[in-house]
């Protein structure tokens, strides 16, 4: 391992699993951290409580689609999403840079303010510190979430089985080539805008009428496929998703095209993969098509048994090939 | 080191040119090529159009793929 | 045709060009690709799994970022630490290990480096940070080299005295000669660059056929490209007439791109040049012309160019001139892995070992 904490440890893929499995695991070391899950299932007289955090340091702040807070929102309201539960409250830790603009924190907060009340959710507490100039890039913001798993709900990565289809709600890539325009320095534009949005209404509309969904998870930084193979890592099956039915919109494809990146290693901060039977897929995709944040739902590949904790990918040429973790974050190339 | 992408200039400013791929949008220089119109389609490498596409030449190469015959004489 | 992608990745025409290549009962092949784009998109569109036992495909020096000699990125990071300098990227080099760290290595720790698509893009950075010293990294072949020479025919019509070019370009012909010509590395044909092609025409081609004897195929980037160069590429070798085609025609003409080619050779003249894992090969590289000097950050900027020793068991250079495969070399996939590269076939996202680890192919 490196010794120092580099931009790659942070950026979803092979160095922050490294981090998390040999210096966060061995020492917070317990079974619900190590299930690796996105939100915690804590079993409480009464039911299961799902409990998670995640910490937003994204720039630039303001982004078209949303902003750092929206995100912050959207992004534990999603994380309790992918364990089926209906969130309850979230919680808010502030990291602001000596010198921030106080009005583009009430922007920031009044955004979240908003986010919060379309999702249904409430912050209930928080905290504040200020660091001196340099120390921190302009705010950063914490939001841990606790919501409700209904009753016989089991949704976990590990329970991803062989035969079992998976879905996409839509689009892939969408987050990811938005910041991407915002950095001036590529001097692209297109009309693309981050798909941050909240999840669980979708989610429980869905939860309603189809009882055995195995997995959810948001893929979040690292794309699609960073996801999957965390899945197939934790529940010990192979992934195949089938290259030609994969959703990209075309503005998000001529920008990979363009810059030589590839959309399933692009974020996204408004989709979900679902894992579940096939036999209930269909019915799935149809009540997920239903919604506007679900309308470019599919079915994009099966779960198989071998081989295991690999994600195949089934190109157009009708080949497979393997779809590896990500070691950083994307870059544009000219090679 | 030829990661380069077909794409439409859709507009013209003296030397450069606003090539359009599948809806982004990238400025490019034509200074490598002459004689390029608005509709064309160029190969953009690096912020440079470096050539043209050539319509007939793309659709005889499809044709030639489509017969999947001996293409060593073609 | 409004779409000159699809068409060239359409399953069906795909399947059967496949079919084709499997059919093939001519004699075994060696043949070389030498583009880092090519293997790019051979690795990810699994193109290898499609060949019989019959054709063996390797990967030659087409990646210019893994023949880029070690105290390029040493000298890139030791001008990026230095206060009031920008240096100006492509992000093929931002992971590249060096003795000081790599360039996203000193970027983390606050050197001012910036990953552009366009070198162009570096004379705006110049133009809004006058008073800093603006590096542009300049690696590439033909194809990327008429850019960069734009780029420095520009800051000189605007006079700028913020703006120097770090180049390592090189050029292909005599990297070509050289393996045609050498028996230990044994090719029958050579899968020939697209986009170099559209610059330097195809000329070149029909002389390494003739006097050399090795036959070549100019492809395209799509699968469909690719698989129909091969199979024609087979075809060609098998039947003990060397000749070289063009299958890319609605790119590559045979005379080039002359305006590229002549802005190239306005601000670069050919000079010797150190090929990471193979040497120096004489005339292989391109230094910028005296007349542009004051452009030149190897001339303004006092830098070292002393190379090291690869790493011991490291196999690069051989994996370069296609004489070994990935698989061959001891630290393949244990010691030197993607996250953690050792040689510069592993720290390029399109070096061989790094494209042969990453896509994994899977029958």
């Amino acid at each position: 391992m490196t010794e120092r904490i580099t931009l790659a440890h942070g950026s979803g893929g092979k160095l922050t699993r490294q981090l998390i499995e040999r210096i966060f695991y061995p020492h917070f070391a317990n079974e619900i951290l190590q299930t690796g899950d996105d939100a915690a299932q804590i079993t409480v007289s009464g039911g299961t409580l799902a409990y998670t955090t995640d910490s937003f340091v994204i720039t630039p702040l303001f982004f078209k689609g949303g902003d750092i807070g929206k995100l912050a929102v959207c992004g534990t309201v999603n994380d309790l999403a992918t364990s089926g539960a209906r969130p309850l409250a979230l919680s808010c830790g502030f990291i602001l840079e000596e010198g921030l603009d106080i009005g583009r924190l009430e922007r920031i907060v009044a955004s979240m303010a908003e986010t919060a009340r379309n999702c249904g959710v409430r912050i209930v507490t928080g905290d504040t510190k200020v660091v001196p100039k340099g120390a921190a890039d302009q705010i950063f913001i914490n939001t841990s979430g606790i919501g409700i798993i209904p009753e016989g709900c089991q949704i976990s990565a590990s329970r991803a089985r062989p035969g079992d289809a998976v879905i996409i709600t839509g689009t892939l890539g969408d987050h990811g080539a938005a910041i991407l325009l915002e950095r001036e320095e590529l001097n692209i534009t297109a009309e693309i805008a981050s798909d941050c949005a909240p999840l669980h209404h979708l989610v429980s509309r869905v939860l309603a009428e189809v009882r055995d969904i195995h997995v959810l998870r948001d893929p979040t930084r690292g794309g699609l496929a960073s996801t999957l193979n965390e899945i197939a890592e934790q529940s010990g099956t192979g992934i195949l998703i089938w290259e030609k039915e994969i959703p990209v919109r075309p503005e998000v494809r001529g920008i990979c095209e363009m810059l030589g990146m590839d959309p399933l290693y692009l974020a996204n901060e408004g989709k979900m993969v679902m894992i579940l039977p096939e036999e209930s897929a269909g019915k799935a995709v149809e009540l997920l098509r239903r919604d506007p944040l679900g309308k470019d739902a599919r079915i994009i590949g099966r779960v198989l048994r071998e081989p295991a904790r690999k994600v195949l990918l089934e190109t157009v040429a009708g080949t497979k090939r393997i779809v590896d973790m990500p070691v950083g974050d994307p870059l544009p190339r000219i090679c | 080191m030829c990661l380069a992408v077909p794409g439409r200039v859709t507009e013209i400013k003296g030397k450069t040119a606003v090539v359009e791929i599948m809806g982004a949008l990238r400025e490019a220089s034509l200074e490598l090529l002459e004689d390029v119109q608005i509709g064309d389609y160029v190969i953009l490498h690096a912020g440079c159009a470096i050539e043209k596409l050539d319509e007939a030449e793309a659709l005889k190469t499809i044709e030639l793929f489509k017969e999947l015959k001996d293409i060593y004489h073609a | 045709m409004h779409n000159y992608l699809d068409p060239y990745r359409d399953a069906g025409l795909l399947r059967q060009w496949a079919e084709k290549l499997r059919n093939y009962r001519g004699k075994p092949l060696k043949l070389m690709e030498v583009c880092g784009t090519h293997t790019m998109a051979i690795a990810r569109y699994g193109i290898r799994t499609l060949l019989p036992d019959t054709i063996r495909l390797v990967s030659g020096p087409g990646c210019p970022v893994c023949v880029t000699p070690s105290y390029y990125i040493n000298n890139a990071v030791r001008l990026a630490r230095r206060p009031g300098v920008i240096v100006a990227t492509f992000g093929d080099l931002m992971r590249i290990p060096a003795d000081e760290g790599s360039l996203l290595e000193a970027k983390a720790q606050g050197a001012d480096v910036r990953v552009l698509y366009s070198p162009l893009d570096a004379l705006k950075i110049a133009r809004d940070n006058p008073e800093r010293q603006v590096v542009l990294l300049s690696v590439g072949f033909e194809t990327t080299t008429p850019v960069a020479a734009l780029t420095v025919v520009k800051a000189d019509e605007e006079k700028m005295d913020n703006f120097t070019v770090l180049s390592a370009n090189k050029t292909m012909p005599e990297v070509l000669k050289l393996l045609a010509a050498d028996p230990t590395v044994g090719i029958d044909g050579y899968l020939y660059p697209g986009h170099v092609s559209a610059i330097i025409g195809t000329r070149f081609y029909e002389e390494l056929a003739e006097k050399y004897g090795v036959p070549g195929v100019v492809a395209g980037f799509e699968p469909l490209d690719i698989l129909a160069a091969l199979a024609a590429l087979a075809e060609i070798c098998d039947s003990g007439r060397p000749a070289a085609r063009n299958l890319y025609t609605r790119v590559v003409k045979a005379e080039g791109n002359p305006v590229a080619a002549r802005t190239m050779e306005q601000v670069f003249e050919p000079a010797d040049a150190v090929w990471r894992g193979i040497g120096m090969i004489p005339g292989s590289g391109l230094a910028i012309r005296e007349a542009y000097a004051r452009f030149d950050a190897w001339k303004v900027f006092d830098l070292e160019t002393d190379h090291d020793a690869e790493p011991e068991g490291c196999r690069c250079g051989e994996i370069l001139k296609g004489t070994k495969a990935p698989t061959d070399c001891p630290l393949f996939g244990i010691r030197c892995v993607p996250e953690n590269p050792v040689g510069a076939c592993m720290v390029s996202s399109e070096g061989t070992c790094a494209a042969y680890y990453k896509y994994g192919g899977v029958r």
